[in-house]
This record gives C-alpha cells, structure tokens and sequence, in this order.
C-alpha cells in the first residue's frame, strides 16, 4: 500500500506512459468497434495523442534534447490536416451512399 | 577598358545570338509578331557591342593578339605523351575584330530585311531561330583560338546553312539543294579533319599559336616538309568545300533555293567567307607548295563560275555564281601571297554581295507581288529576262544595285575597287617573282576582272534598264517597304572606300592595311614561300600597272555589256547562235556539265558500291542470320517436328545430336572422371552414358521445345495454380469491412511486436 502510494506521490515516466496506454486502448476501440465513421476518426485522433504523449514523455525523461517535442508538435498539424481530409472523405463517401456507417460500405469486397 | 571586359563582351556577342536561337526555337509561337523582333533586336546589340571591340582593339590593343583559354578535358598524364590538355578559347586579334564586325553588320541587316521579305511566309519563327543558331556558329568561328571549336562552329554553320537552303523543304528542289550542301561541303570538311588530326598528332593542342610556336621552333609533322603541305592542304579542303572553290563549288548556286536574304547572309557574305577566313588563320604554316595549289585552285575557281555567270539568266544564279568567283579571286589573292588584301577582298566583298543579293531580294519580291497580283503562276520571278525598266519603278534598289555593282566590278573610289586593285597587284607581283607558267594566275585574275565587270553589268541593263516585257505587269511593280531600303542603303554607304582607307587608289595607307598585317611564315626556310619584305618590294612596283590594267579590262567588259545589251549594236542571240561560240555558249550555260559529270562518276559509282553492299547484306549476312534462327527453330521443336519438315535437315540434325551426346558422354567419363576410378568410375559411366543417351533421345524426338512444354511450363502452372489456391482460402478474410481489417492489421502488428521482442 505504501509503494503504492509513493508510486502515486512521484510521478515519473511509467506514469506518462500508463496513461498514453490508456488513451491509445480506448482510441483503438473506439476505431474497430464504432459503427459511425466519425467516431472511428475520433479514435485515430486518441491515438494520435496517445503517440504524442509517448514522444513527449521520452523527451523530458530520456533524451535532454526537444526533438520528441518537435516532432509532437509536427504530428499535431499532420493530425489537423488528416482530420480536414478525412472529414471530406466522409462527407463524400455520405454524398455518395447516403450513410456513414462503416459496415455498409463494403463495396471494395468484391 | 581591359583585357578582361573585351573577352567578356566578345563571349556575349558569341553568345547573345545562342540565347536568340534558344528563346525563338522553343517559344516562337507564343511571342508578337513570331519573335522577329527579338532576334533584330540581339544582332543589333551584338552589332554595337562588336563595334566597341573594334575600335577597343584597333585604339587601345592594336598589335597585340589577346586570347583567354580554359581547360576543356585534362587527361592528366598519357602514358607514353606526358601530361595532354584540351584547350578551348577565344582570340581576339585584328582580322577576328573586324570579321566579327562584318558577320554583325551583315546578319543585323538580313534581320532587319527579311521582317519585310519574309512577311507572311510559313515558317516565319522558324526562319529567325535558325537565323540566330547561324549568327552563333559564324561568330564562333570568327573568334576561336583553336581548330577544335573552329571545327564545331564550322559544322555547326554547315548545319544552319542546311536548316536555312531547305526553309522551303516542301519544294523538293529546296529539300535537294540543302542536302548537296550539306553533302558536298562534308567532303571537305573530311579533308580538314584529317589536317586537323595531323597537327594535332604532332602537336598535341589544337591551339594555332601553340601549333605555329612549335612549327617555328622547328618541329613539323613527322619531320617531313611534305607532311606539312599535306597537312595545310587538308585544312584548305575545308575551304574548299565552305567556301564553293573548284571542284567543290556545285552546291552554292544550288544553295539559291533557300530564301533570299539567307542567301545574301550565309552564301554570299559570311559563311562561304569561312573558308577564307580559315586560311587566313591558317596562313602562317602553309609551305610555298601549300600556297601554289591554293592560288591555283582559287584562280580556276575564279575562271570557271565567271564564265559560267555570264550565260546565266537567273538573277540568283549569276550573283551565286559571281560569288563563287570572287571567293576564287580571295582564295587565290592569299595564295599568292597578298594576305591582307585577300581578307581585305573578304571584307569589301561581304558588304556588297550581301548587298546584291538584299537587292535581288527587294527585286524578286517586287516582281514576286507583280505577278501575283497579275494572277500570273507561270512566269519565273527570278528570270532576268523577264525584267527590265525596273529603275523607274524601284529607284532606291536601282540606286544601291548600281552602287554594288560598280563595287564589285572594281571601278574607282568604291571598296571594291581598292581590295580587287590590291589582289591584282598581289598576283603581278607573284608572276614577277616565279616568272614561268606562273604568270597563267595575274592574266586569269585580269580576265575574269573583265568577265565579272561584263556581266555585272548583263545584269544591271537586263533588270533595271530597257524597257519593261510586260506593260500590264510592269503596273503593279512597287518599291519594298523601308525595312528593305535601309539595308540596302547601308550596304550602299559601306561600298564606298572611305570607310577603308581615306586614299581612293591605295588601300595600303588607310586603317584596314594597317590593321591587318600579312604574318611572319613559321614553316622552315626551305618550304617557306617568298617572305614578306620582297613581296611587298614586288607588290609595290606591280602596283600602278595591276590599277591601269584592271581599270582597262573592266572599262572593256562595261562597255561590252552596253554595247550588247542596252545600245544593242551586237545582238547577243546572234553572238550565241555562231558556230564555234554556241558550243561554249551551251557548255557555260550548263555550268561546264560539272553536275552531269559528278553525277556520272560519283554518284553513280556510290550506287554501284552500295548495291554490292546491298547484296553482300541480302546473301550473306541475312543468310547466316536466318541459317542460325532455322538451326534454332530446329533444335527446339525437335526432330519430329523437322522431320515432316523435310528429311535432310532431321538427319543434319539426328548427326549433330549424336556427336554432341557422344561428346559429352566422352568428356563426363575421361575428362573430369579421370578415367582410372576403378568400379565405380565403371558405374558412373554407364549411368551417365545412359543419361545422355535419354537425354539425346528425348531431345531427338521431342526437343527443347518439349521439355519446355513439358517440364518447365509444368513448374510455372503449378507455381500458378498454387498461387490460386491460397489465393481462393484468403479470399474468405476479405469482408469488405474496414474494421475487422484493422484488427487484422492490429493482430499482425502483436505478432511482430513478439516475433522481434
């Protein structure tokens, strides 16, 4: 209990990386069990962030250099530009088949 | 100004020209007016730039020879050579000044003709890109240091004088000319090259001041003065065939078809001065021998074109082939010896040339809209016969016509005069110091001096005098708009001989002869033609009677030409009807049958040799190729196939299979065996005898093709059909959902995540 405790009162590393876990776990099923195509990029995002936390983390712990921030900060503005491109896929894939429920869209099995 | 800021504006007048070419080739037809303006605009420029390397050069630089190289390709250290450098460079001595200053002034004012002449035609863009890739090749000749870009810039000339005669390749006649020009100037080019790679055999540069510094020093081709004739020679082949002297001279009245200010440009003004200018540069190593053959060469050159030009009616054909014989009068005027006034005769006779043929230009566009508006399609726009009275028509061509012609006839205070007085001289004084048969080259330059005044004039009288053959068409005959009179003015202007020396009966007090100095021969003593000082002592006595007589023989063939064709006092019908004088009549009329005569010798001689070619290819090469693809189609089909094709070939085939089997059967068991394994060697052979024997057997009956069939197409249709298979069981994780894979890509990921752990 005592660890426990002092594992609580000093956060370090494992913390960080604990809870980019966690968000990478949730944005993963949100991506493969949510039937709403926006749903399913909200779940990206929360992996995209989960990664980010994990590049900062290691950069103030590991590393003494700001490139984990850097790079964080680059995969903010690929996620700004995925998201205005993916949200024109859906309003497209919308326009064209009047849902955006993932599991109706399975023309390309064929 | 510096050294350094010459060599830069002498790179941008060689260059600007490439950039004109470059710009109009590629966007001709997005720029106004098709980018005429452009390219006049550049030689303009380039035009003003040359003046000030004139003047720079003749003020500040005037006996120094200044040039610049760079490495081009350093080959480092050659074995058995030494350390061998390519150089490449510009010079800018005198002659190079003033020729860049011609090449500009002629080729600015063909631009600015042809925005008139070439109105409305075609290819107009076209013209003018190809316009400047000639300014750029001639420039680059003018101001090269070494044989080498010498060589590239004269092919180069070669290619855009081909581009420009076959402007209107439509005209098979055109597309004909610009292919004999390029041909027939090729043949010398040859010789030149080979010239080229003697020096540069001996010498290892292609630079002339390092080539003539070691010739000076004492070291010539292989050591023989003969190899050093040969090799001046050769280079004089080029001119031979650039600069259309005998027995190279057929393309350049051929070269008419192509547009008429091209003509003025490259066949009258510039690149056929190339070849002068060649020897010019050339000059100090030629041997006496060299220089004989030259003079020889330049004087029946000069003999033959004149009496061809008098027989002719085409008003482009007489002045091609007038310019044929005035390049023989400089050809020869250097071979004599008489340097600076051959490059003179080069300078005056660009100006007035180029000028004769801007107003044959004007004249033939005159008459060219006449009979267009005539509705007539039939009548030669080019034939002097159909012309007449067209002085009071077109008074300015008229005018500067007259002014060319008394020029190049040589009559007194024009530029022509001066230089043609000069080379006269110079041959009089040749025949002086090598008496002999060597007087034949003074009385040939004299009576073609005659000749060239005779029909000159035919010419003059025949177009512009008289009257006119057709009133109605006559109507409607205008002078050319300004963009055509200006040049021709200024050619007019430039005729006069004030502008070389202030001296009207001696050129060899004014700037020019100053300027352009006969250099001191580098060749040995013994080879050396006579040397300058007792030249000059020559050409000083012969001078008062080469003026007396040049003025008499051209004042004789002036007034041949009016008695005959203006007064008309000899019927010149009549003249050409008589018995001995029709035959020649007809032999000048025909060019002498020169074309005739090649055509008959070589180039009927090269289709006699190409059909033997052409028949060594069809039997013998063709047949070893198609025998090896029936031996192939053969050994992969197997016997039994060729043996319902035909019975002998199986059994050729049954042999060659069996001596093959039996040779490797031998070579298995004794050659890598050893032959001496005891038992085993014993089993190992029958095995691989029978081996062979199976294989052979096979391919005696079904072939290579069968065990292709067979057994390799068998491995690929598995390879395939095991392909579909697993092909068929993945098709069942496709489900079209994006999801679930997604969790295969997950799933895959954790298998490589522990894989790689």
């Amino acid at each position: 209990m005592e660890e426990v405790v002092k594992f609580l009162q000093h956060p370090g590393l494992t913390h960080y990386l604990i809870l980019s876990g966690l968000l990478f776990s949730l944005g993963l099923f949100a991506v493969l069990t949510r039937r709403n195509a926006i749903m399913v990029l909200m779940g990206v995002e929360l992996i995209l962030n989960a990664a980010n936390i994990n590049f900062v983390a290691f950069s103030r712990y590991v590393s003494t250099s700001i490139d984990g921030h850097v790079v964080a900060i680059f995969v903010i503005i690929l996620a700004a530009a995925e998201a205005a491109i993916m949200l024109a896929i859906v309003l497209n894939i919308y326009q064209n088949f009047n849902t955006v429920n993932v599991d109706d869209i399975n023309q390309l099995k064929d | 100004m510096s050294q350094e800021t010459l060599f830069t504006l002498a790179l941008v007048v060689w260059l600007v020209p490439l950039l004109d070419f470059a710009v109009l080739i590629f966007f001709h037809k997005r720029l106004p007016r098709s980018g005429d303006w452009f390219g006049t605009s550049i030689l303009f420029g380039a035009l003003i730039l040359s003046f000030v390397i004139l003047f720079t050069k003749l003020n500040v630089y005037h006996d120094q020879t200044l040039q610049t190289s760079v490495t081009w390709v350093d080959f480092g250290s050659v074995p058995g050579l030494g350390p061998l450098q390519i150089n490449l460079g510009i010079m800018i001595d005198n002659i190079a000044a003033i020729m860049l200053v011609v090449v500009c002034i002629v080729s600015s004012l063909v631009h600015l003709f042809s925005i008139g002449y070439m109105k409305d035609d075609v290819r107009y863009g076209r013209y003018y890109a190809y316009l400047g890739l000639f300014s750029f090749s001639m420039l680059g000749i003018v101001l090269t240091n070494n044989l080498l870009l010498m060589y590239v810039s004269w092919e180069l000339v070669g290619l855009s004088s081909y581009l420009l005669i076959g402007h209107w390749f439509e005209k098979k006649s055109a597309s004909d000319a610009s292919k004999k020009a390029f041909i027939v100037t090729r043949i010398g080019d040859v010789g030149m090259f080979i010239g080229i790679l003697i020096l540069f055999q001996t010498f290892h540069t292609f630079t002339f001041d390092t080539i003539f510094e070691a010739m000076k020093a004492g070291q010539i081709p292989f050591g023989s003065e003969a190899w050093l004739t040969a090799a001046g020679l050769l280079i004089f082949c080029g001119a031979v065939g650039k600069s259309a002297q005998f027995p190279l001279h057929v393309w350049l009245p051929d070269a008419m078809e192509g547009p008429t200010p091209v003509s003025a440009l490259i066949h009258a003004a510039t690149m056929v001065a190339a070849g002068v200018y060649l020897v010019t540069r050339t000059f100090a190593m030629m041997t006496a021998d060299a220089l004989i053959v030259i003079a020889c060469i330049g004087a029946i050159t000069a003999f033959i074109s004149a009496t061809i030009a008098i027989a002719q009616n085409d008003i482009k054909k007489v002045l091609a082939y007038s310019t044929v014989s005035q390049l023989g009068y400089m050809i020869m005027g250097l071979g004599v010896g008489a340097y600076s006034a051959g490059f003179f005769h080069l300078t005056t006779h660009a100006m007035f040339k180029a000028g004769l043929f801007l107003g044959s230009g004007s004249v033939i566009y005159a008459m060219h809209n006449a009979l267009h508006h005539a509705n007539d399609h039939s009548t030669d726009a080019q034939d002097i016969r159909n012309m007449g009275g067209l002085r009071t028509k077109m008074p300015v061509t008229f005018w500067t016509f007259l002014m060319y012609t008394l020029a190049i006839s040589g009559v007194p205070l024009t530029s022509g005069f001066l230089s043609k007085d000069e080379i006269l001289a110079g041959t009089l004084a040749f025949g002086n110091l090598h008496g002999g048969w060597h007087w034949l080259i003074p009385v040939t330059g004299f009576f073609v001096a005659g000749l060239t005044a005779f029909y000159m004039f035919r010419l003059v009288i025949l177009t512009f005098l008289g009257e006119h053959k057709d009133p109605h068409r006559f109507e409607s005959v205008h002078e050319s708009p300004w963009v055509m009179t200006v040049p021709l003015v200024v050619l007019a202007v430039l005729s006069f001989f004030a502008f070389y020396s202030f001296n009207p009966i001696g050129a060899s007090s004014g700037w020019f002869y100053h300027a352009v100095t006969r250099p001191e021969s580098v060749v040995p003593a013994a080879a050396a033609a006579v040397n300058t000082e007792l030249f000059t002592e020559a050409l000083h006595h012969a001078h008062s009677l080469a003026m007396l007589l040049s003025l008499t023989v051209a004042g004789i063939g002036i007034l041949i030409a009016f008695t005959t064709y203006y007064w008309k006092k000899i019927n010149a019908d009549a003249v050409a009807a008589a018995p001995v004088a029709k035959v020649l009549y007809r032999f000048f009329l025909n060019k002498w049958y020169f074309d005739e005569f090649y055509q008959f010798t070589v180039v009927r001689g090269t289709d006699i040799i190409a059909n033997a070619y052409r028949g060594f290819d069809n039997v013998i090469i063709d047949g070893i190729v198609n025998g090896v693809a029936k031996w192939t189609v053969g050994i992969t089909h197997g016997v039994k196939h060729t043996w319902e094709e035909g019975i002998a070939g199986s059994i050729f085939y049954l042999i060659i299979f069996a001596l093959l089997s039996l040779f490797i059967g031998w070579q298995v068991t004794f050659g890598l065996l050893g032959g001496n394994g005891g038992t085993l060697a014993l089993i190992e052979c029958g095995v691989l005898g029978l081996g062979s024997a199976a294989l052979s057997f096979f391919l005696f009956y079904v072939g290579v093709g069968g065990f292709d069939n067979k057994i390799i197409d068998g491995m690929v249709n598995l390879v395939a059909y095991l392909g579909g298979f697993f092909g068929l069981l993945a098709r069942k994780l496709q489900t079209g959902k994006v999801q679930t894979y997604l969790a295969f890509a997950l799933f895959g990921v954790m298998v490589f995540f522990l894989w790689f752990r």
